[in-house]
């Protein structure tokens, strides 16, 4: 969506994270933090509902998942962090005010590498703190049509981290691959479940457009409602042709907080300057400074494990082909399944292949996802030895799998029980030939020189023989018939 | 003895109860009784828990009976209505918080009913503990029980009177710049509000954060070391309550103090003093001269700015805290109000009094951007260059003694259209309050028939050290020559 003129101008993109923490209770009480599908207000008490006398007792799993977050995106961890009071007044707020962090946050002044299209951009992390999420607001219409609005106050005080990139960021494929890659991440190191069609990751962006060359100001979009990477993508893009057009006309930029519209695919006015809070921080007197020990973050650096770039690095370096690379390490606990089952003898190239493509779409049709995989990873390695030697075709490894995961038993007795593959020339010539009889119109298709009428011939094939055909041999077969033919 | 058994200290109530004299269900009719005859007239209570009171009493002569014992057990005791109490009306004497019932007990309000406390009902104050005479009690004022046309002191002016005036044994105060100790010298009682943190916040609804601490006031030192042993201690759920040992406040009470280096500022003595009081204390601090403590000059220069370091950062405090009371959970509601802005806008300015709104504005204003450095952070250094005086001072002293109030409690009213002189009713209390420091104030004459106290500030957790000074000098002063309360005239 870049057009021509935004070569003449310069994009100035920033992003703003807010994660919501996986822990055993809220940020500031011992209320259970996993809401998810309890009845509203039934996770409360009189601290979250911020009720008088009551004070606040920091979550220690929370500050050590920050101090995580934070040592994941190369950060310095200060030894000093404080907790202040920002002050605003909204019904979703208990107290009127929001315990955060602002002058001294757990983490400061770290880096991110995101890639795009081959390229890759390192964007400034300029802090990772910690405060607490909101209360959330439902609007209806009450019995006598009069609008409503609900307030559920299972959320207020869940642990909520916010992950502010400098402006580092130039075009909305950055932004998408930033928030795309910082989600593994976070699931990677297990701080959230990074989920944001739950509200555990909201993305604002702060955005400008300069004209090249010239000095960058002050002034900047933020905008907010983004509820997927696509919907940030395609808000940035709007907000850069709108600043890009403004720019044009010779018309100013506003300093205002914009909300997407996903149905009209705009970004609307919700806050001017002149509307801006006053958040009047000050230090949160009821909580005591944080003194961060190094013995502390040492040893919360030591448990971490290996990043995400680091094994794919290793991976490739291997023989897997990128893209599957990339595609793994979004999901941990299948990356450390494929580490197993290359650790079992099978090749790294084929092993990330299969896996990222086959095994992931059979572990998906299983009925309890998210349970541990019921295959030890040994028997995977000698599945694929069984595909690496011809012993098996890649179809009939898949069917293979399926019985895997369906009865248990290993695949050396699945495949003897099914009979070897079918590589003699002699039958499977006999029936290619019958599939090009039966087949005119792909035979057609083919001379034509569309390729999908080979796959589909194949198939032909692969279905009476019923799996067993050995794939290599059948498509040259079926090539050498028609090509001799023609 | 059994018709003015309300009379009676904690310590002295304690040993009729042990030895049989009387029993805790007696005791509490007895100031039930005095309750009914004379709150009409100081106003020291907002809620009296008569019912709850006597089945307390009931249980505790029963644990007594079944072979327990314990320094507060079947003792009726009074509670400052800024404590959380489960199931009785909690309102910090403003209308906002009419009808609030909390779920939940104040920490220090749990201590004492596990010490089997009897907990008499709730006192009256000044609005979220915002003032110095109780006038600014949303519901009535209280009058002070030596003369009833004066005001008692504030903010806990209705524990100080309730003590006073023998509606209970001993209560529960709270002390933010002097709501504890001021009220007591105005009161004629023993008013101890020790080290920041050293009794638990948790349930203590907070004025200003920072600052607040629960105090005890009592009728003697005695009953005061024996509340703070039951009080004191580290609350996991208060993260500024200080994890210290507890020392037997009470067992080491009648230590010698010969040596005792007690400090004297002239910063205490100077302009706006009351001639008379400033002599009443002198001749206390000689009393304890006479006792073997030496005394030493020292010098606390920055207690000049204490009163404005003050009133910038207890009313910012103030402002987040009292943020919370826009009636949409508790307390005060609107049915009339068509959106949630309008309602909660008509429920702050219904619910809230003028001087805590004034305060409110002063704190917002305070923390605003653009004046926050001018303001909170240069007011939170001068709170540290105050404190350095006192560290300085305690290099060369064990207590420091200083007056409590300027003058006598005043005519109610007489300062109530200007804050200022109000405020400056505070200019003693306000110095050891930013340090955190252990304080008190004990009776130590009077002037013109009205109660004159003695301050003793220590070191941070020397409430012991400050407890023995006290309690030498009250065994050293004897009885005082006291007129007789209005309220028993």
């Amino acid at each position: 969506m870049t057009t021509a003129s935004a070569t003449a101008y310069r994009v100035v993109i920033g992003l703003e994270t807010h994660v919501q923490l996986r822990t055993q209770s809220k940020m500031f009480c011992g209320c259970a933090a996993d809401y998810a599908n309890a009845r509203p207000n039934t996770h409360v008490c009189p601290v979250c509902l911020g009720m008088p006398g009551v004070l606040p007792v920091i979550n220690r799993e929370a500050v050590n998942h920050t101090i995580r977050t934070g040592l994941a995106l190369n950060c310095e961890i200060p030894d000093y962090a404080k907790f202040d009071r920002k002050n605003y007044a909204y019904p979703d707020l208990m107290k009127w005010y929001q315990i955060s962090q602002y002058d001294l946050p757990l983490c400061i002044n770290g880096h991110f590498d995101v890639d795009v299209d081959g390229a890759t951009t390192r964007v400034g992390i300029t802090r990772v703190h910690l405060e607490e999420d909101t209360a959330r607001l439902t609007h209806v219409t009450a019995a006598d049509g009069s609008p409503a609005s609900l307030i559920d106050v299972n959320r207020s005080g869940a642990p909520l981290m916010e992950i502010v990139s400098e402006p580092d960021i130039q075009t909305p494929a950055e932004a998408m691959a930033y928030g795309e890659k910082l989600r593994a991440l976070l699931r990677w190191i297990g701080v959230s479940t990074a989920n944001m069609e739950d509200g555990a990751l909201r993305i604002d962006a702060n955005i400008s457009v300069w004209p090249q060359g010239e000095p960058i100001g002050d002034v900047k979009v933020e905008v907010k409602n983004m509820n997927s990477f696509r919907a940030l993508g395609r808000a940035l893009a709007f907000e850069i042709e709108r600043q890009t057009g403004r720019r044009e006309r010779g018309e100013a930029i506003e300093q205002e907080t914009r909300g997407w519209d996903e149905t009209s695919g705009a970004t609307r006015s919700q806050r001017t300057k002149e509307y801006a809070h006053d958040y009047r921080y000050f230090p949160e007197p009821d909580l005591p400074p944080l003194h961060i020990t190094r013995e502390r973050v040492d040893a919360l650096r030591a448990a971490l494990p290996r990043m995400p770039d680091q094994v794919a690095a290793d991976l490739i370096q291997q023989g897997a082909p990128e893209a599957d690379v990339a595609e793994l390490v979004q999901d941990r606990p299948l990356t450390d399944y494929s580490l197993a089952v290359i650790g079992a003898g099978a090749s790294a190239g084929e092993a990330v292949t299969w896996i990222v493509h086959e095994f992931r779409r059979a572990l998906n049709a299983q009925p309890n996802k998210g349970a541990a995989i019921p295959i030890s990873p040994a028997e995977i390695a000698s599945l694929l030895t069984l595909r690496a030697n011809g012993s098996v075709s890649s179809t009939m490894a898949g069917e293979v799998l399926d019985e895997m995961f369906a009865t248990g038993k290993s695949a050396e007795e699945i495949v003897q029980a099914r009979g070897p593959q079918i590589s003699g020339q002699d039958e499977l010539l006999s029936i290619a030939r019958q599939v090009i009889q039966e087949n005119p119109q792909a035979v057609q298709d083919y001379r034509d020189g569309k390729g999908r009428a080979l796959q589909f011939l194949m198939g032909q094939v692969m279905r009476i023989t019923r799996g067993k055909a050995n794939p290599r041999a059948v498509s040259t077969l079926i090539r050498t018939q028609l090509d001799a033919e023609s | 003895m059994a018709d003015e058994l309300y009379r009676l200290t904690l310590h002295a109530a304690a040993r009729g109860l042990r030895d049989g004299t009387f029993s805790s269900v007696e005791l509490t009719e007895s100031l039930l009784d005095r309750i009914e005859s004379v709150d009409g007239r100081t106003g020291a209570y907002l809620t009296v828990t008569a019912d709850l009171a006597l089945e307390q009493a009931a249980d505790a002569d029963a644990r007594r009976a079944s072979g327990q014992d314990g320094p507060l057990l079947g003792l009726p005791i009074a509670l400052k209505d800024v404590l959380s109490t489960a199931g009785v009306q909690t309102t910090c004497a403003s209308r906002i918080l009419e009808g609030f019932i909390p779920p939940y007990d104040a920490t220090a309000v749990t201590h004492l009913k596990n010490a089997g406390a009897v907990t008499l009902g709730k006192t009256n104050m000044d609005e979220f503990a915002m003032g110095s005479s109780n006038e600014h009690s949303a519901y009535k004022p209280v009058c002070n029980p030596w003369h009833l046309d004066k005001v008692p002191g504030g903010s806990s002016g209705g524990s100080a009177a309730a003590v006073a005036a023998d509606e209970c044994l001993a209560a529960l105060g709270s002390d933010t710049g002097g709501s504890v100790r001021q009220p007591a010298a105005l009161c004629g009682c023993v008013g101890l509000k020790p080290t920041y943190g050293r009794i638990s916040r948790f349930g203590l609804i907070a004025f200003a954060s920072s600052l607040d601490q629960i105090g005890v006031l009592t009728k003697d030192v005695t009953d005061a070391a024996l509340l703070l042993g039951a009080l004191a201690g580290h609350d996991p759920r208060d993260s500024t309550s200080a994890d210290e040992p507890v020392p037997d406040y009470a067992g080491e009470l009648n230590a010698d103090i010969g040596g005792l280096r007690i400090g004297v500022a002239p910063e205490y003595f100077g302009e706006g003093l009351d001639p008379q009081v400033g002599d009443s204390v002198r001749a206390a601090i000689n009393n304890l001269l006479g006792l073997g403590a030496a005394e030493r000059e020292i010098s606390l220069p920055h207690t000049a700015y204490a009163l404005p370091t003050y009133y910038v950062i207890a009313p910012s405090e103030a402002s987040a805290n009292l943020a919370r009371y826009n009636g949409v959970k508790y307390g005060l509601s609107d049915p009339q109000a068509t959106d949630v802005d309008e309602m909660m806008a008509r429920i702050r300015g219904r619910g809230f009094g003028s001087e805590v709104k004034r305060r409110i504005m002063i704190g917002t204003f305070a923390l605003s951007s653009g004046y926050y450095d001018a303001y909170y952070v240069r007011a939170q250094k001068v709170r540290t260059l105050i404190k350095s005086d006192f560290e300085t001072a305690f290099q060369d002293v064990d207590v420091i003694a200083a007056p409590v109030v300027p003058s006598p409690a005043f005519d109610l009213g007489a300062k109530l259209d200007d804050p200022v002189a109000m405020y400056q009713s505070d200019i003693m209390t306000l110095p050891a309050s930013l340090a955190g420091l252990p304080c008190l104030s004990i009776p130590c004459g009077f002037v013109d028939g009205l109660p004159v106290g003695l301050q003793l500030i220590a070191p941070p957790f020397a409430e012991s050290r400050l407890l023995q000074a006290a309690r030498a000098y009250e065994r050293a002063r004897g009885e005082l020559a006291a007129p007789v309360k209005a309220i028993d005239a």
